[in-house]
């Protein structure tokens, strides 16, 4: 096995309706995973259709004239295969990891469900009680009702503003016929990637892939919505109140795309101040991040519980967050101080190189254990194409590499500004007290 | 189409007795080795006998808080030591409490395994309590424990089973309650760890790019000279109280926007010969496809829940058979009823063989995916382990869960669910 699977070349091939292919054979267990991307996501949506995106890939379990949703569920679970699908800011997905000698049917399906969706009035009616009920759901949790509030906060004008399962109000009023134009517009082949990883020949599945896709239409170019998001002048600060006894924190900053050139020292800024986070959507494990410099200053101090940090991979200028839990003998204010200090620290002092080779080899092994799934290896050759390419995926690891301690310093420095952050607070009512033994 | 999706298990490709290697320590600790040089990486996981079941009811969450404090500090290295150890080579390693155990799993590149093992045999064998993590800890467990109490689904699985298991050790939550956590002092964990935690009866699994012999060599040098005469013995657990009637309770918070639903009764242990019966009956019940009959019923049908389904547990003792489900709190009873419904179908009817040979079906085909990481083959030989399947299990499979019929499951649901006594939890505002 090579020492970085991920630095294999992968040539991508394009039909010409558009379809973009990725495949990469695996032959280390009799598995193939398969997924299907749709470059549409939340950020395609407008006020009045919030949460379409994620309603229309609901819709596409609800089965085709020729695959009726039941015949299928049954004939892909009854292989004890993995099948669902993601929707997410920038893209949506539909997958299944199958046993190899079943893939013929997820294959199947997913090119007919491309085209033949019925998006039946009942079951469109059915299934908008069933998006309530997800979204009631995350309700109940205080940190969503604080991402929420947080990304309104942050995006006035781009339409990330929104949360991907979208507002109750929309998800009320939108209509069949809605959400049946949204997938005409966006479900089509120019407007996809097929990425297939496995135990399979790449020359008999490209011949199925064409067979199966090669005659649908191509269709006109997709529209995609650009609103950019105008900078901003001063620190937003917001609070949201409920029941419980725990006061949660996040604090955003606005941070460029996942093509910016910045974008790789501040993935390696966040592993030193909260520790590593790898690509890995499904297994692999984590790494914890006793040691990174915020949990060692705020935990181990004692002006918050727990921290951790994030910087997601978008098409559009998104938020490096950081959520913490604040000590129940700590306020916000002085975890707040303790925060900017460490993040003054980084500014004035650039790192030395042993913290950023500690975060290399981190970043390395997170890799090396997602690597041990198919169905993550078959997740990244479609993920990296929906904000930038599948080079940006082989070259992570030498990217991350090449970042100097200096470059962490002037992107700290840039990005980790007051008037470029939202402070989103949860204070806790006191309500719903544990009760005791 | 049916039959083209129909998969038969490659036996050489899944773990067994050519591949799996089985040594006991002289000690009592016992070691199994599964290489696999496709990965670059290596997993261990293990178990001690040192669960709640060990802990006295004023000290509810004593288990627990040992073993979240373990890394925490030891005779010859700091907090900071010890996890700058591991994290600087991107290595993890956690423990957790149980009921009947407490687990530890870690996970580092294979060239790293002496590291890894080497912090698990430290850290069990010589760990300090510092007073002032003690103090931190508790902190982050009352936290967690506050954040329980608005969590409406683990709110709800708290009634069921306060309900299902009163009197019973099951009855209480492993991670305790805020007085008791709050009442443990640093020398109840100093106790409980010299008293608990010891080579007896201990089990540790290794898999990945790792020979067995540099495996045992590693956890030789690291615990094969751990002794503690003190250990007690293993404990077992009686079977669940009997449910008298039917018993609902819901446990009010307010605000929410969901109301959840557990409802139920005890299953058979992982070791009865009911609990792969039990298990494929409840594959029908509430998981196959998108989430089985209860699924069809509540999502599909109905369109009242984003999640409804139905799971039962793999556990050393009577652990819960339970259908769950997060709804509108207006639509709370006529989801219950639909539950109901679902249940009496099941109980007064064998499956039709069709739908049951698509269960048996998904188990099988489920194997290699679960087998596919270095963990899943890990957490895989500790159950073989604990609950003496033997090392060609995974051979035996197969043909164990086509021999059991629609018959053998109905008989075995209506043994421990009974629609006149069961529990009905709920959660919600």
């Amino acid at each position: 096995m090579s020492d970085q699977p991920l630095l294999e070349e992968i040539q991508p091939i394009q039909l010409e309706n558009g379809l973009q292919v990725m495949l990469k054979e695996i032959h280390t267990a009799p598995l193939i995973s398969h997924w299907v991307w749709y470059r549409v996501g939340s950020r395609d949506e407008i006020p009045g259709k919030t949460g379409i995106s994620h309603w229309v890939e609901h819709m596409l379990f609800k089965g085709t004239p020729r695959f009726p949703a039941e015949e299928v569920e049954r004939d892909i679970s009854r292989t004890g295969g993995l099948w669902n699908a993601l929707t997410y800011l920038d893209w949506t997905t539909f997958f299944q990891t199958m046993p190899a000698d079943t893939i013929d049917l997820a294959l199947e399906l997913e090119a007919d469900r491309m085209v033949n969706s019925v998006f039946d009035p009942t079951e469109v009616a059915r299934e908008r009680t069933v998006v309530i009920s997800e979204r009631q759901g995350r309700e109940n949790s205080p940190g969503f009702q604080l991402k929420e509030a947080l990304r309104a906060a942050a995006f006035r004008v781009h339409p990330y503003h929104h949360e991907i399962i979208g507002d109750m109000a929309d998800l009320k009023t939108m209509q069949r016929d809605d959400l049946y134009e949204h997938y005409r517009t966006y479900y089509r082949p120019n407007n996809a990637l097929v990425a297939v990883a496995g135990d399979f020949q790449t020359e008999s599945m490209l011949a199925k892939i064409k067979a199966l896709y090669g005659d649908l239409p191509p269709g006109e170019e997709t529209p995609r919505h650009s609103r950019p998001e105008p900078p901003q002048k001063g620190e937003h600060r917001l609070s949201v109140e409920g029941p419980g006894e725990t006061t949660i924190v996040e604090v955003a900053y606005h941070t460029p795309p996942a093509a910016d050139p910045d974008f790789f020292p501040l993935l390696i800024m966040d592993s030193l101040l909260s520790g590593p986070t790898g690509l890995n959507l499904f297994g692999g494990g984590g790494i914890s991040n006793k040691t990174s410099r915020l949990y060692m200053k705020m935990v181990e101090e004692d002006v918050a519980v727990d921290i951790h940090g994030g910087l997601p991979a978008t098409i559009d200028p998104f938020l490096y967050s950081l959520h913490f839990i604040v000590h129940p003998r700590a306020s916000v204010d002085e975890a707040l101080v303790v925060l900017d200090q460490e993040i003054a620290r980084i500014q004035d002092t650039p790192p030395v190189e042993d913290e950023l080779n500690r975060a290399i080899k981190q970043a390395r092994a997170l890799f090396a254990y997602g690597s041990e799934s198919i169905t993550n290896q078959a997740f990244w050759l479609g993920f990296a194409e929906m904000f930038a390419d599948y080079e940006w995926v082989r070259s992570y690891i030498n990217r991350l590499a090449s970042v100097t301690p200096e470059d962490i310093q002037r992107v700290a420095t840039e990005y980790l500004r007051p008037q470029n952050r939202i402070i989103a607070t949860y204070i806790p009512n006191g309500i719903g007290t544990p009760r005791n033994a | 189409m049916h039959n083209s999706s129909f998969t038969l298990l490659k036996k050489s490709s899944l773990p067994g007795p050519d591949d799996i290697t089985r040594r006991v320590l002289e000690n009592g600790i016992t070691l199994l080795v599964r290489p696999n040089f496709n990965t670059l990486s290596v997993s261990v996981s293990g178990y001690l006998m040192a669960g709640s079941l060990y802990e006295p009811l004023q000290k509810m969450g004593l288990a627990d808080f040992v073993s979240s404090t373990l890394m925490r500090g030891t005779e010859t290295h700091s907090f900071q030591e010890i996890y700058s150890g591991l994290e600087s080579i991107g290595a993890s390693l956690g423990f957790s409490g149980g009921t009947h155990t407490a687990g530890f799993s870690g996970k580092s590149l294979g060239t790293d395994l002496e590291i890894l093992i080497g912090s698990i045999g430290e850290v069990l064998r010589q760990p300090t309590f510092p007073a002032d993590h003690v103090e931190r800890v508790r902190s982050q467990l009352l936290t967690a424990l506050d954040l329980r109490a608005q969590n409406t689904g683990e709110m709800a699985s708290l009634a069921f089973d306060e309900i299902v298991y009163e009197g019973h050790p099951y009855q209480y939550p492993n991670e305790g309650m805020p007085d008791t956590v709050s009442a443990i002092t640093r020398q109840d964990l100093i106790a409980f760890h010299r008293r608990h935690y010891g080579p007896k009866d201990m089990v540790i699994a290794v898999a990945g790019a790792v020979e067995p012999e540099r495996a045992f060599q590693s956890v030789a040098k690291a615990l094969g000279d751990w002794d503690n005469p003190e250990q007690p013995a293993v404990k077992t657990v009686p079977p669940a109280p009997a449910l008298e009637k039917t018993t609902s309770r819901h446990y009010t918070i307010p605000d929410k926007s969901q109301t959840d639903i557990v409802l139920g009764a005890a299953g058979p242990s992982r070791s009865s010969p009911d609990f792969y019966p039990a298990k494929i009956g409840n594959s029908v019940l509430g998981q196959f496809g998108m989430m089985g009959r209860i699924g069809e019923a509540v999502r599909k049908n109905a369109g009242l829940a984003y999640y409804a389904y139905s799971s039962l547990s793999s556990s050393m003792g009577p652990g819960p058979w339970t259908v769950s489900a997060g709804v509108d709190p207006e639509d709370t009873e006529r989801v219950i009823q639909l539950i109901v419904d679902e249940l009496e179908r099941f109980l007064s009817h064998p499956v039709p063989e069709e739908e049951f040979a698509d269960s048996q079906s998904s188990y099988i085909g489920k194997l290699p995916l679960a087998l596919e990481s270095n963990a899943g083959v890990a957490g895989s030989l500790l159950n073989i382990e604990r609950y003496q399947l033997g090392l060609d299990y995974f051979h035996r499979y197969e043909d164990m869960i086509r021999e059991i019929t629609p018959r053998d499951a109905h008989r075995v649901a209506n043994t421990y669910l009974n629609l006149h006594h069961l529990a009905i939890a709920t959660a919600g505002p």
